[in-house]
């Protein structure tokens, strides 16, 4: 057992790990963070993708040792420090980009990792970047209508009804 | 009125901010346990011997079961009991659980499943429906045939006549949430399950036999699923009881949940069939006779093989009326995952096998398929069927509501089918390595479980003194947003805002006796459950208030003669006066009579419909292929939510669309599933959805007197997805002049040797 640091949404933690211990259990199970969920356990699904140092990862497939000292942020920590929804948060929900809401924690972190890269994406690059994501329940129509309404883009024109 | 409004989901918030709470979320007690099954590594043979010292001994095992260590019911079965929890002298499917270990953490747990050493006198799999039919390896005893008229008569006299075969794959669920259940101990030997479930009632049941418990030592809850799909119909019901057994040996709470590899390999999918036909038709490609043979292949426990297979049967007509008819479908026992119940249960398969007639009688007859399928519709309301036909199916329901001919039109002509299709064929005379195809599907879909008795439902409302409303029911939640819609029910009867009811998980101890949430009866069913308990709280509320006057209750306020007070006062009104404020709902759907031995009836309350037009493009030299764009016209009756039943119909035609293209299960020959994590089993990702997809809701009524004239809208767009696959042919038919004859699902490999057929 090693203890690990994490600054997690602003907070400084710590946990005990063993060397094979994977970020998402330190969020998990040690952290209380249950907003990040496990789909496939094995990198494929996306829905346990978290921001580390900003950049977004399969918290699944990442061993907490590795990031050390890192800067988590997950979906807790995405609201507006006043409790509000953030921009793509509130997006997800007025466009209907949820179904059973277990892919969206892994979504919202995506799609904020996308809008930082390219603020303005064209939809054939929101659904690009969406590849490691799966949702089984929207046919992601809504998803990809939310990420573009989120980037402040006209969602009508773009998106077929 | 909240009601017909498109309101956010209940939990979106919830979801957004990672708040919302599934099984695995829930905040278990000091000391709780993690289970994990050890899987029989063979498909078929008797148990000789199984050493468990070494599990026993692993890191953080508290304890391993066998099947002779339960205490009482050693049985998950949702229909025959024919399905153990743990195997006992024989195994049946590679991945059969045979071993529970019970350990400190979830890793632990499974790493010590790896250590069993079991000894099996292996027998050879019963795998392929050619190896079932030689072994005579059927559930239930034998054949079932319904019929309509006499079809081999028909056919003899028919001018045209063409046979056919389609072999149609399987399908995993893929709920995101894998499934999970946690067992909470209580005093007096009680047990409380948290369970992703559809199905509480039964998970309750089968917890109970397994505890020797009545049901009421047991109560379930669940507030949510991340997806069922009608995979946690049943398959829930071995981790509910595995950690209700082990709950109650160690007195600790225990939490199972399978990790992604588990769960394919463990749990049951989409029946796979096989459809042959023998089809009369006249020279305008009307349909005389018809001759159907559904094979399916159930794998090793009974679980719900007889409706699904009923179901294929009662939609193997999909819109067309058929003036000869005959359905034999065989359901064959294998040694693979017991299939189960899947959004549509039987019918997107049944519908699958006319559709591919109306195909195949159109090529024969060099027709637009469109047309061939509009000259074999049933007729609408007040109109004449062809050649006088009585309008009724092969199951002898008569068809009242048929709305199919306005929507084609409107679809075909809105997204100019006739217009694409024309500019296809010129498109493809130029296009020697890309070819495009387009085709138009509809569907007719029969609402109400063919069970009978299980079409009720139950509902608990409360006020309490302050005017907030507590709505419960029967029905689940797992995304399709039902909790939403009962919650506009609600507050519609009383005039208040929805958020003023509180929605709850669905718990046994609330309302009992429920079915499971399926059938897309969930809102049909619970929301006149809702309905009727609302109704009997205001109605005595009215009666008090108003001492005969009429009382109203619309936008927060209650008002009659001159009065007018808001909700909350109202309520506390009553409650000073003692008027009883909590009342129960109960529903059971009117028009119901099924003689399934005669398959001569009225099993369904009435039927959804919708049509769709995809647009597809292949490339012939590698197979690989594209949905380009789809059109959807879908009817909801008055939806209760439409932004809700939008999603319902684009998540359907996408994941109806995933099941006959890319989503392909491989077993080996040793019975053992080669696909099962997403790496190699494909559902539809971001990218495949069709780049232009639109949607349109029908605007109309239902005729019967459904929940404020909705209809249900679970399964029924999952068939839509059926026209990318006929379109997949019509562009595998630009190849050659033969007919394609393609399999689903369309891979790239199915889709290079249906080309080589058409070109030979
Ligand atoms: S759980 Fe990490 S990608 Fe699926
Ligand atoms: S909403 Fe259910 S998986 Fe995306």
């Amino acid at each position: 057992m090693t203890q690990v640091k994490l600054s997690v949404n602003g907070k400084e933690m710590s946990a005990e790990v063993e060397g094979r211990t994977l970020l998402v259990e330190v969020l998990r199970d040690k952290l209380g963070l249950t907003g990040t969920h496990v789909g496939c356990d094995t990198s494929q699904c996306g829905a346990c993708t978290v921001h580390v140092n900003g950049r977004s990862m399969k918290s699944c497939s990442v061993l907490a040792l590795d990031v050390a000292g890192a800067e988590v942020t997950t979906i807790e920590g995405m609201a507006n420090p006043d409790g509000s929804l953030s921009v793509i948060q509130a997006a997800f929900k007025e466009h209907h980009g949820l179904q059973c809401g277990f892919c969206t924690p892994g979504m919202v972190m995506t799609a904020a990792a996308l809008l930082k890269e390219n603020p303005k994406p064209s939809e054939a690059e929101v659904r690009a970047y969406l590849e490691g994501n799966i949702c089984r329940c929207t046919g992601y129509h809504n998803i990809v209508k939310a990420i573009l309404a989120a980037s402040g883009q006209d969602v009508a024109a773009i998106a077929a009804e | 009125m909240s009601v017909h409004n498109p309101m956010a989901h209940d939990s979106a918030r919830l979801h957004v901010t990672g708040a919302a709470r599934y099984v695995d979320d829930i905040p278990t007690p000091q000391g709780c346990l993690h289970l994990a099954f050890a899987l029989s590594p063979v498909a078929r043979g008797r148990i000789r011997a199984m050493d468990l010292a070494a599990m026993k001994g692993a890191e953080g095992v508290v304890a391993v079961f066998v099947a002779a260590d339960l205490p009482f019911a050693n049985d998950v079965s949702p229909s025959v009991h024919d399905e153990p929890l743990l195997a006992t002298d024989r195994v049946h499917y590679m991945g059969q659980p045979v071993a529970l270990v019970v350990a400190d953490s979830h890793l632990s747990a499974r790493k010590a499943a790896r250590l069993l050493q079991i000894e099996v006198e292996a027998e050879p799999p019963i795998l392929s429906i050619e190896d079932a039919l030689a072994a005579e390896s059927f559930f239930e005893d034998g054949p079932r045939v319904w019929a309509k008229g006499d079809a081999k008569a028909a056919l003899g006299q028919a001018k045209h006549r063409l046979q056919g075969e389609i072999t149609i794959g399987g399908q995993e669920h893929f709920y995101l949430e894998g499934q999970a259940a946690l067992a909470l101990p209580q005093e007096g030997g009680d047990m409380v399950i948290h369970s992703s479930t559809q199905h509480p009632t039964e998970i309750q049941h089968k917890v109970a036999d397994a505890l020797g418990l009545p049901m009421h030592g047991v109560r379930v809850e669940c507030r949510r699923m991340g997806g069922g799909f009608g995979g946690k119909e049943s398959q829930g019901n071995a981790l509910a009881v595995a950690c209700a057994v082990a709950a109650r040996q160690t007195g600790r709470a225990c939490k199972m949940r399978y990790d992604r590899d588990d769960d394919m390999i463990i749990t049951g999918k989409r029946h796979d069939f096989r459809i042959s036909y023998d089809v009369g038709f006249d020279d305008q490609g009307q349909i005389e006779a018809v001759r159907f043979t559904q094979i399916t292949r159930g794998g090793w426990a009974q679980d719900l093989t007889a409706p699904v297979a009923d179901r294929a049967m009662l939609h193997a007509d999909n819109a067309y009326l058929l003036p000869h008819a005959e359905i034999t479908s065989l359901r064959l026992k294998t040694n693979m995952q017991s299939a189960t119940a899947f959004r549509g249960f039987g019918g997107p398969q049944g519908v699958l096998g006319i559709e591919r007639v109306m195909d195949h009688i159109a090529h024969d007859l060099g027709l637009d398929p469109a047309l061939v399928r509009r000259r074999n519709y049933y007729a609408a309301p007040h109109k004449a069927s062809r050649a006088g036909l009585a309008n009724t199916t092969p199951y002898g329901m008569e068809v009242r509501d048929f709305l199919l001919h306005e929507m084609t039109d409107q679809l075909l002509s809105d997204c100019d089918y006739a217009g694409r299709r024309a500019e296809i064929a010129v498109r493809n005379e130029t296009s020697p390595i890309l070819k495009r195809g387009i085709a138009f599907c509809p569907v007719k879909f029969g609402i109400s479980f063919t069970l009978t008795h299980l079409n009720q439902a139950g509902a608990l409302v409360h006020l309490y003194q302050d005017g907030s409303i507590m709505m419960n029911h029967g029905g689940t939640e797992m995304g399709q947003g039902l909790f939403q819609k009962l919650a506009q029910v609600a507050a519609s009867r009383f005039g208040v805002a929805v958020d003023q009811v509180k929605i709850t998980a669905t718990d046994t101890a609330k309302v009992p006796n429920t079915s499971a949430t399926a059938a897309s009866s969930g809102s049909d069913l619970n929301g006149m459950a809702v309905l009727a308990a609302c109704d009997a709280i205001r109605t005595r509320m009215a009666e008090f208030l108003g001492q005969g006057a009429e009382v109203r209750f619309a936008n927060g306020r209650v008002t009659w003669g001159d009065k007018d007070i808001s909700f909350a006062e109202a309520v506390a009104a009553c409650y000073q006066a003692r008027v009883g404020l909590s009342a129960t709902g109960f529903y059971k759907t009117p028009d119901l009579s099924w003689d399934r031995a005669a398959g001569q009836g009225r099993p369904f309350f009435y039927f959804a419909h919708g049509a769709a037009v995809s647009e597809v493009v292949i490339d012939t030299l590698t197979g690989e292929n594209r949905i380009l764009r789809a059109d959807i016209l879908h009817d909801v009756g008055a939806s209760l939510n439409p932004a809700l039943d939008r999603g319902q119909v684009e998540g359907g035609y996408v994941q109806g669309a995933g099941w006959l293209t890319t989503e392909e299960l491989v077993w080996d020959d040793r019975g053992h599933l080669r696909t099962h994590a997403p790496s190699t089993y494909k559902i539809p990702a971001c990218s495949d959805r069709p780049a232009i997809f639109n949607v349109a809701l029908v605007d109309g009524e239902n005729p019967e007197a459904t929940i404020y004239r909705s209809k249900a809208v679970g399964e029924p767009p999952f068939m839509l997805g059926i026209s990318a696959f006929l379109a997949l042919s019509h562009a595998i038919s630009a190849c050659g002049t033969g007919y394609p004859n393609l399999d689903a699902p369309a891979t790239p490999e199915r889709i290079l040797a249906a080309i080589a057929r058409v070109r030979s």
